[in-house]
């Protein structure tokens, strides 16, 4: 691991008969500018080759039509085209901005409340902040088999189960085209609630106290001391959670892939979102230009959605 | 924190209200772990009962899951991926990071924003190209082919460039002064003094790596080559009617980062607070 990465410089200059300087005769700033891109090299081969052309490649993929054998052949608009008319693309294209319209208002309101109350209590303080920060550090795989399991009917599923005892007729979580999704989303907005209540929390505490002994002073209400001074002073922390987390809700797949294996989207692509679209067409029916044009899809999705938030919420 | 000039004794009621109800949330929150820790320490006769303890606790699942081979590999494929990943990671975002602050030379912005600019390339994006070019460099299949995307990240660089802000350049120039070449000024004085943010760092790549799905679930086809998520993903869709066993899997696969995070909990939370309010 620890190379010296510019260590052939001075031989490489030494060996050339040319009177080219030798490393040593270099000014401090030469010298500098080459220990600079010696620990460089490797970083921008990696990014050229793992990230920026593979990027290149996709976008010119999703112009071609191409199936993992046979010849990449030149399509055209065709894949966007056929993308455009599809009734799954357009119900998955509704699923997907429903994950993210219910799931980050939902999950920032409750971070906030949270965060906010906690804020205030000292007594067991770190334990209650643990409590919620737990979910955090599962994987949302084994976590969607819980909550799946939580999901079953009678007598298998713990909330029909509970229901049961209390006489409650049973519910159709996953397998209901209306529940499921709401269903799938649940386990989701739990497992990233810890973190954003501890960047809430840290973000209340950034809040000058200063601020607060004013509004004591003057003998402003707790209410009118939250929308006047906390929220408005937690903007940045705002937008870093609502940009994080609609992100994450967009790129929903884990948790749909494993809560709805045997049927993976479903019941009839109820609960299907583009990721798990793009997985499909490229690794079921191997359409890779299909899926790669989807992939172009998703990319402009996040990239404006990321922009319009920036802009509503950084502004003003 | 805010003490209103309230009577006393209704402040302390809805003070232990306040409590109450935030404590209450918390033990919802972990539920679904208590549940599945109690589930996987069940006889499959008791599976179905909504009681959070066992009548006769076991271990037995977890020796006949553990027995049967695979999750133990995957637990080792698992632990040796995101152990790699995160070195690396965390030795090259770093040493980009650090450049990128303390050298001076051209090209220095140019590089940087094309760094960070792969922030905005989903993932998603590129698993497809990936598995092309793992096909045809016969990467499919491989520790190397579940590892080589996540070598290096760009939210790491970004990351550590703030974070090496913080160390003075005098210090740096000292070291200079007393004949040490750029790497072990970058070695062995900068990076000690980046320590906390290292491990915070380091908290977040390890666990992305762990709990990653998406990549390993592509590139492998052998189940020898597994990652937990992805073993237990396969796992379950085959034993699914055995759901103290599917339990006994989701455990496996979540108590190591529980206990680390019962462990490191206030290193935890500062380094996410660091590198949340950094990011």
């Amino acid at each position: 691991m620890a190379r010296n990465p510019s260590s052939d410089a001075p031989n490489s200059a030494t060996a050339t008969a040319a009177p080219a300087p030798a490393f040593s005769g270099l000014t401090i700033t030469q010298k500098r500018t080459i220990w600079a891109w010696g620990f460089l090299a490797i970083p921008v081969l990696f990014y050229v080759v793992i990230r920026f052309y593979p990027t290149a490649n996709a976008m010119v993929l999703s112009f071609q039509e191409w199936n993992l054998l046979g010849e990449r052949t030149w399509a055209g608009l065709d894949n966007y085209q056929v993308l455009f008319s599809d009734p799954v693309f357009w119900q998955v294209f509704r699923n997907t901005f429903m994950y993210l319209l219910l799931g980050t208002p939902i999950s920032l309101v409750l971070a906030f409340i949270v965060a906010y109350h906690l804020d205030q209590v000292r007594f067991m303080h770190g334990t209650i902040r643990a409590l919620y920060f737990v979910p955090f550090m599962t994987s949302a795989v084994a976590m969607a088999w819980v909550w799946r399991w939580f999901y079953q009917d009678v007598p298998i599923g713990l909330f029909n189960n509970a229901l049961a005892t209390v006489g409650i007729p049973q519910i159709d979580f996953l397998d209901s085209t209306t529940n499921a999704l709401p269903s799938i989303l649940a386990p989701a907005i739990w497992a990233g609630l810890g973190f954003q209540i501890i960047i809430f929390m840290a973000g209340l505490r950034a809040i000058p106290r200063s601020f607060y002994e004013a509004a004591k002073i003057d003998g402003v209400s707790t209410w009118t001391v939250l929308w006047e001074i906390t929220l408005p002073l937690l903007r940045p922390t705002i937008v870093f959670v609502v940009v994080l987390s609609s992100i994450g809700f967009l790129r929903i797949f884990d948790h749909v892939f494993n809560m709805t294996t045997q049927n993976p989207g479903g019941p009839l692509n109820a609960t299907k979102p583009l990721v798990l679209m793009i997985y499909q067409t490229a690794f079921d029916s191997f359409d890779m230009g299909y899926a790669a044009a989807q992939t172009v899809v998703l990319f402009v999705i996040l990239l404006v959605v990321s922009l319009i938030q920036l802009r509503l919420l950084k502004d003003r | 924190m805010l003490k209103a000039p309230t009577p006393p004794k209704r402040r302390n009621t809805a003070q232990f209200i306040r409590w109450i109800l935030l404590f209450g949330g918390g033990i919802l929150m972990v539920m679904p772990l208590a549940y599945m820790i109690s589930t996987s320490m069940k006889w499959p006769w008791e599976v179905y009962e909504i009681g959070l303890i066992p009548e006769e606790p076991t271990l037995e699942n977890y020796t006949y899951v553990l027995e049967d081979g695979r999750f133990f590999g995957w637990f080792i494929n698992s632990t040796i991926i995101a152990a790699i990943t995160t070195i690396s990671a965390l030795f090259f975002d770093s040493l980009v990071g650090y450049t990128l602050c303390k050298f001076k030379f051209r090209g220095r912005y140019i590089v940087f924003i094309a760094i960070l600019s792969t922030l905005m390339i989903p993932t998603e994006m590129l698993v497809i190209p990936w598995y092309m070019m793992s096909q045809s460099l016969g990467w499919l299949d491989t520790y190397w082919g579940i590892m080589f995307p996540g070598l290096m990240t760009a939210f790491g660089v970004f990351l550590m460039k703030q974070f090496f802000e913080t160390v003075p350049d005098d210090f740096l120039e000292a070291a200079r002064i007393d004949g040490l070449n750029e790497f072990q000024i970058w070695w062995q004085v900068a990076m000690p003094m980046v320590r906390p943010a290292l491990a915070a760092l380091a908290i977040f790549i390890f666990l992305g790596n762990w709990t990653a799905f998406l990549w390993p679930l592509i590139v492998t086809t052998s189940p020898d080559l597994y990652t937990l998520p992805v073993g237990l993903s396969s796992f379950g869709d085959e034993a699914d009617v055995a759901w103290e066993l599917i339990m006994t899997g989701a455990a496996i696969s979540t108590l190591p980062t529980l206990v680390f995070f019962l462990i490191f909990q206030r290193f935890i939370i500062r380094g996410v607070v660091m590198a949340g309010l950094k990011g």
